[in-house]
């Protein structure tokens, strides 16, 4: 009667101090951590960006102009295909020309379309664009699969479209891509090791602990930073292109810095971009004095630019940044060398920043913020503190409940039970490596009302069983045998909430998934397993007559 | 041991719930009808994890002039402007949606240039910005979530007891459901990703709680194989009813010191709950039980002859 195994007691005991072990860095400030021996664990728990302070920014991966820069490229490719022209380097004589027309790209740059003259060719034409396809390479090699739907509409059209394959294979590259070039802006900056992660398919997250500039981050992350150098186009005067006569192949971009030149006709074809860098640095204007940003271009980018410079000596070029012109120089006499200066108004820090962006290179498609949550490390603090205070008035009160309810002996085994529960979440949240958020704080101060249920039943149960009539011990096992199958549906439930919660749940909300599901683990072992060891302990040593309850 | 509150729940009740399962179902339904009529016409308040838009929290050390601040943003071209003081005077909470088609990131950058040009040195606490796009995926996940947890449960509860009883439990959620949003939507308090969760905490406590009457509802079924449903339902309340209102009382105690927890996501979050906590209990006696009055479930020699771990009670 009221035997327990020893494995029970052993499991309880085991498990209690390794809880203890584990939970205890907690504790301890951070000088003590370090200097404890290494075979301790000194992991703390991971606080959520809502308790430590921090930035949250999620971006998307405008994947779209990624495709249409593909579809743009396969426009120009075909005009040559069309023509018969060999590409470079093929071998052979040059085909048929096939006459074709209106050749662009529709407005949402989706879809590439080009007219074929003579409907006969169209079957031709389909295979000459065909071949500039080229082959989609899935996450586990090539898929067998090219990037380009090309298809004859009605009205002798042929439209040329991205496979699902290619998009999604180009959408992951460039998210990788994404990332890589963040990580080494962020490292060029030596910023506390912000999170980068991906979400979803086109998702990146940036978080950044503690006291940060958001707006200084999304700067730094969220700028293209695509540097290109192109020609000024000035076939036309700047009147006329600003009143709507641009060339094909030129494009007006903004001057930002420049109010006497406030638009700039330049040509689409860029003579070197900023993939060519090797160097940049922030300097200074030797003839100004003002800021500006020195670069320095690798072999092929400075030969492409030496021989543009040379053929174009008397003409302008613009510096081109994300789409803005930063400056438009006149080109004196060739320049050779391969470096050359960036001014324009540059501050010292807006010329640092470039340099940084430069250095680590562009990103392969714009980023737009989705969503941006930052909490003042103050604020993170005073969130820790009311949750603390909250944890123990909470505390406090059920303490003092359950031994108004149950007497000193079982209202004090439920206790001992619930702040092992206590101990134990925090170990397995330290060991899990889980987030603890204000929600999650919220969570753990209901687990503790909660936990307290099972023994509560448990309680209940041993209660009407002596009333029944049976014998102390008979009505405790019986209690237990009982009431542990309720405890287990009734815990069932709420472990199945808690974790389509940790599913669908963002941020600090996933927190209290956390808080939550662990600690409905553990108060069934601290309920269950604790609550009897202890029980049958007690009956042992003052075998009473009738249960204090 | 004589300990006070024992004689608070007397250890032998005999209350005749059934006798008032009537007038609580019309209560039931006039109270969901009018949470319903609320939520369509008052509708939720919906903050911005699901509306979509920006919140600013600006803290100075002076106090802040809410007419000056709401004039500079109001003259900014932004949408849906707010400016309300915020728990101290030199606090103040700006929320508003960006202008159509314009970065939203971007905006918050504006408006917090043109706080810094009226109040030097003010600083920001809280800055959430959250987009369309994110801000449906959000709605659309936590009605998800909501949809899947109760089928999730009501499937459990069917497998584990029967079908009825998982028809009693899925009235008994969606009255808990229904009740708390007629109540935050009465209240107008902000809806956000934490009233999800908190939504479905009151599931998982509703259940509980359930979970624990129809168990003994079971057991007693089993045991008086000839005593009528009612006097079953009544006889399984009152021996329960000691747990189910001390339990209760823990979970109010939890709550209450939440409550010292600032923060107006946190506040909405304790006082949903502390609702919740209410009326989950209420419905595992009034709706969850009564419902299987109206549909019985199985039982006597047919069910006996299934069920193979009958009787593990000696």
């Amino acid at each position: 009667m009221l035997h327990v195994a020893r494995w029970r007691v052993l499991a309880v005991i085991i498990v209690s101090l390794l809880g203890l072990i584990y939970a205890l860095p907690n504790a301890l400030p951070q000088s003590v951590r370090d200097s404890m021996p290494s075979f301790l664990p000194s992991k703390t728990v991971n606080l959520g960006l809502d308790l430590q302070g921090g930035s949250y920014l999620m971006f998307e991966v405008e994947s779209q102009v990624v495709y249409k820069a593909r579809l743009e490229a396969v426009a120009d490719d075909l005009s040559r295909e069309l023509r018969g022209q060999r590409r470079p380097g093929e071998l052979g004589s040059a085909k048929t020309p096939i006459l074709f027309a209106g050749r662009g790209l529709t407005p949402d740059g989706q879809v590439a379309r080009v007219t074929i003259q003579n409907p006969a060719d169209i079957p031709e034409a389909i295979k000459r664009i065909e071949s500039l396809a080229s082959p989609v390479i899935g996450l586990t090699g090539p898929t067998g699969r090219t990037d380009l739907d090309v298809k004859a509409v009605p009205g002798n059209v042929i439209e040329i479209r991205l496979t699902e394959e290619a998009k999604t294979s180009m959408t992951r590259r460039a998210v990788s891509q994404s990332i890589e070039v963040i990580r080494r802006r962020i490292d060029e900056t030596g910023t506390k090791e912000p999170a980068i992660t991906r979400q979803g398919v086109d998702r990146i997250v940036v978080q950044a602990p503690g006291e940060s500039d958001p707006e200084k981050l999304k700067r730094l992350v969220g700028q293209t930073a695509r540097l290109t150098f192109q020609m000024v186009d000035e076939t036309v005067s700047p009147a006329e292109a600003a009143a709507g006569r641009i060339p094909p192949g030129s494009v007006l971009l903004e001057q930002p810095g420049e109010p006497r030149e406030p638009q700039v006709l330049v040509r689409r074809r860029a003579l070197v971009t900023g993939d060519n860098l090797t160097k940049a640095d922030p300097g200074f204007d030797q003839q100004t004095g003002e800021p500006a940003v020195t670069f320095q271009f690798d072999g092929a980018g400075a030969r492409a630019f030496a021989r543009a410079s040379t053929e174009n000596v008397g003409k302008r070029f613009a510096i081109v940044l994300d789409d803005k012109v930063l400056s438009a120089p006149t080109i004196r006499e060739p320049i050779l060398g391969g470096n050359g200066q960036i001014s324009g108004s540059f501050t010292i820090e807006s010329a640092n920043e470039l340099a940084t962006l430069l250095r680590a290179g562009a990103l392969p498609a714009p980023l737009k913020v989705m969503e941006q949550r930052t909490v003042g490390p103050e604020l993170g603090r005073d969130s820790i503190n009311a949750g603390a205070t909250a944890g123990i008035i909470a505390m406090l009160l059920i303490v003092a409940f359950m031994i108004l309810a149950y007497g000193l002996i079982f209202g004090g085994i439920a206790i001992l039970a619930l702040a092992v529960n206590l101990i134990l979440i925090l170990a397995a949240m330290t060991m899990v490596g889980a987030t603890l958020t204000l929600p999650g704080i919220a969570g753990l101060i209901l687990t503790i009302g909660a936990a307290v249920d099972a023994n509560v039943l448990i309680y209940e149960r041993m209660r009407e069983e002596e009333l029944a009539g049976r014998s102390t011990a008979l009505a405790i096992d019986a209690g237990f045998k009982r009431a542990i199958v309720t405890v287990m549906d009734a815990n069932v439930t709420a472990l199945l909430t808690a974790l389509i919660l940790f599913y669908f749940g963002a941020g600090p909300v996933r927190g209290f998934a956390w808080t939550l599901s662990i600690g409905v683990i553990t108060s069934l072992f601290t309920a269950i397993l604790m609550t009897q060891v202890l029980v049958a302990a007690w009956y042992r040593q003052t075998k009473p007559k009738r249960l204090p309850i | 041991m004589k300990w006070p509150f024992i004689k608070l729940i007397p250890k032998n009740t005999k209350f005749g719930f059934v006798r008032f399962s009537m007038p609580a179902a019309i209560v039931s339904v006039v109270l969901c009808i009018a949470s319903l009529v609320s939520c369509f016409t008052l509708g939720l308040n919906f903050g911005i994890d699901f509306k979509g838009g920006t919140v600013v929290e600006a803290v100075w050390d002076k106090p802040i002039n809410l007419a000056q601040v709401r004039e500079r943003v109001g003259n900014m071209n932004l949408r849906d402007v707010g400016v309300q003081d915020f728990q101290e005077p030199n606090q103040a909470m700006i929320r508003f949606l960006p202008p159509e088609g314009a970065d939203a990131s971007a905006t918050v950058d504006a408006v917090k240039a043109e706080l810094r040009a009226i109040m030097p040195g003010v600083k920001f606490p809280r800055v959430e910005v959250v987009g369309p796009k994110v801000s449906e995926e959000l709605g659309v996940n936590g009605a998800l979530a909501l949809g899947i947890a109760i089928l999730l449960v009501v499937l459990y509860i069917w497998t584990r007891f029967e079908l009825q009883m998982g028809f009693g439990s899925i009235v008994a959620l969606a009255h808990d459901i229904i009740l708390t949003l007629g109540f935050m939507s009465i209240t107008q308090l902000d809806f956000s990703l934490t009233t999800i969760a908190a939504l479905l905490t009151i599931i998982g406590y509703s259940m509980n709680d359930t979970v624990v009457v129809f168990d003994r509802m079971r057991e007693n079924m089993r045991k008086y194989k000839k005593m009528p449903l009612g006097d079953i339902i009544d006889l399984s309340t009152n021996e329960t009813l000691s747990r189910t209102i001390i339990t209760a009382l823990t979970t109010f105690l939890a709550l209450l010191g939440l409550t010292v927890v600032g923060g107006e996501t946190m506040q909405v979050f304790t006082v949903i709950m502390l609702f919740g906590v209410f009326i989950g209990t209420y419905s595992s006696i009034y709706v969850a039980a009564p419902v299987l009055i109206l549909w019985p479930p199985k039982r006597g020699a047919e069910k006996a002859a299934a069920r193979t771990e009958a009787d593990a009670r000696p």
